[in-house]
Order: C-alpha cells, then structure tokens, then sequence
C-alpha cells in the first residue's frame, strides 16, 4: 500500500505539504524510545510516534521511513515540519490515539 | 560483474564531529555512513548493524560527553566505529553495560533518547567491543564489525 492511500483509506491529515506520498509502505512500528526504534523497525515502514522534536527525523532518516504518524492532533513545530519537507519525509497526523490508529493501520496494510 | 570496490581504495575512513547534545549531527553522521555503504555495495545486514552502531555510539557522545569524534574505518576485512570524547568517563562499566540503565538526564530521556540501550545496541550488533575510559576525562569506544562472512555479497 502506498502512503497516499493510507492517507485517504484512514483520512490522515497530511502536514508536510511537499513531500512524497508515492512511497510504498513495508510495514509498520509504534515506538517513543529511539533506540528501540534504531534498532527495531524494518525500512519503508510507517512509524507512529509522539515524539515530535527534530532529532526524528534522523531516525527516520536512517530507517528510511515512509512516513511519521502523530496521534491524538499533537502539535508539530514548524521548523520540524520544514525539515521534514527538505528531507522529504511525509509527516501524517490523525485525531486518533495510538493505540486506535495502530489498530487501523495494522488492518489497512493486512487488507 | 560484481567487484569489490575495496579492492581498489584500500580503505575509507569517515570523520564526524560531535558537538554537546547536537542530536541531529549524530543521525546525520549515521545516515551518511549508510549511504556510503550503500555504495559501496555491501550487504543490508552488515550496513543495518553498523548504522546502528553508529547511532548509538553518536548519541552517547553527544548525551554524555562535551565534545567528541566518531570516526569509521572501512577496508576489505572490517568496518570499525570509534569515537573518542573528552567527558565524565564511564565508573562502572559492568553496569553501562546492562539493559536499562542509564544516567541520562531527564530532558534526554523525554525527549526518547538515553533509554539505556546504547551500549547494549551496540555490543549485540558488533563482532568486538572495547571500551577504554577514565572517570572525567573520557572514553575511547570501538567497535568492530567484520566483513568476512559475505560483507560484499549484496544480492
């Protein structure tokens, strides 16, 4: 599945306006500890996270994600979300909590 | 035709300064090593292993220490991650070394770093691990990941 039809099947709201929803997603993992996250989640994955400063996107960088989700309508800082952009990765955030949104990204991805 | 790009460049070495709590340098330094890596043509596990590495050893400097250097050392056996930081040293490294514990301050840990993992992420991905230090002046990490086993079949 790629990221703009989980962007439409789960009405995710897209707050990085440049970036590529073209991505095919992998997988997905739901961490807030980094070094979890470094050293467990697979590449072109989907990664929900509360975490919202900069150094996410390094991670992200790294594991190669195809796109952040924030949960419960989490406030994203502008600078993030312009870095994001510049290193095109989508950054997606949904009213849902974790737990929920999880849940149906987990049956959207099986289906 | 496959070759060994090594054969040619004997070795590599990448330099990274790390700064205090400059978090971003030390995923950039990580993701740069992966790209050359990538380039180089080896293969998806030894380059995931050795980013994490990177990442944690990065992170510990730049959590721990005042200033620091991650260097990475590629030639045909073995890659090899250092980082030397002057810092307050590690008193116990038995206990570092453990699962979750961590004396990362608070603000750290909020933000999902200093879990506690770093060094342990580290040991589990490297082949050899050596860590000197001494209490307030600085730790020297290494860490080795060897190439043998099938370091360049990319397939």
């Amino acid at each position: 599945m790629k990221v703009r039809e989980l962007v439409s099947t789960l009405n995710l709201e897209v707050l990085t306006k440049k970036s590529d929803l073209e991505r095919e997603i992998k997988g997905g993992y739901v961490s807030d500890l980094l070094s979890d996250v470094i050293a467990n989640m697979g590449e072109s994955y989907v990664w929900v996270t509360i975490q919202r400063h900069i150094n996410i996107l390094g991670v992200a960088k790294l594991k190669d994600v195809a796109a952040i989700v924030i949960p419960r309508n989490l406030t994203v800082g502008e600078e993030v979300i312009e870095r994001a952009e510049e290193e095109n990765i989508p950054i997606l955030r949904t009213e849902k909590g974790a737990f929920e949104i999880v849940g149906l990204i987990f049956n959207a991805l099986k289906g | 035709m496959p070759v060994d790009p090594l054969q040619y460049t004997p070795k590599i070495t990448l330099e990274f300064k790390i700064g205090e709590k400059d978090f971003y340098m030390a995923g950039e330094s990580a993701s740069r090593t992966k790209r050359t890596l990538q380039q180089l043509g080896l293969n998806q596990e030894v380059i995931k292993r050795v980013a994490i590495i990177i990442y944690e050893a990065a992170m510990n400097v730049t959590i721990h220490a005042t200033k620091g250097v991650l260097k990475i050392l590629i030639d045909p056996n073995e890659i090899d991650v250092i980082t030397e930081d002057e810092g307050p040293g590690i008193p116990d490294i038995d206990l570092a070394m453990q699962e979750g514990y961590s004396t990362a301050p608070y603000e750290v840990r909020e933000m999902g770093f200093g879990a506690g993992m770093g060094l342990p992420n580290i040991k589990q991905n490297s082949d050899e691990l050596h860590i000197e230090t001494k209490v307030g002046v600085g730790t020297t990490v290494k860490a080795k990941v060897y190439l043998k086993e099938g370091g360049f079949t990319s397939a």
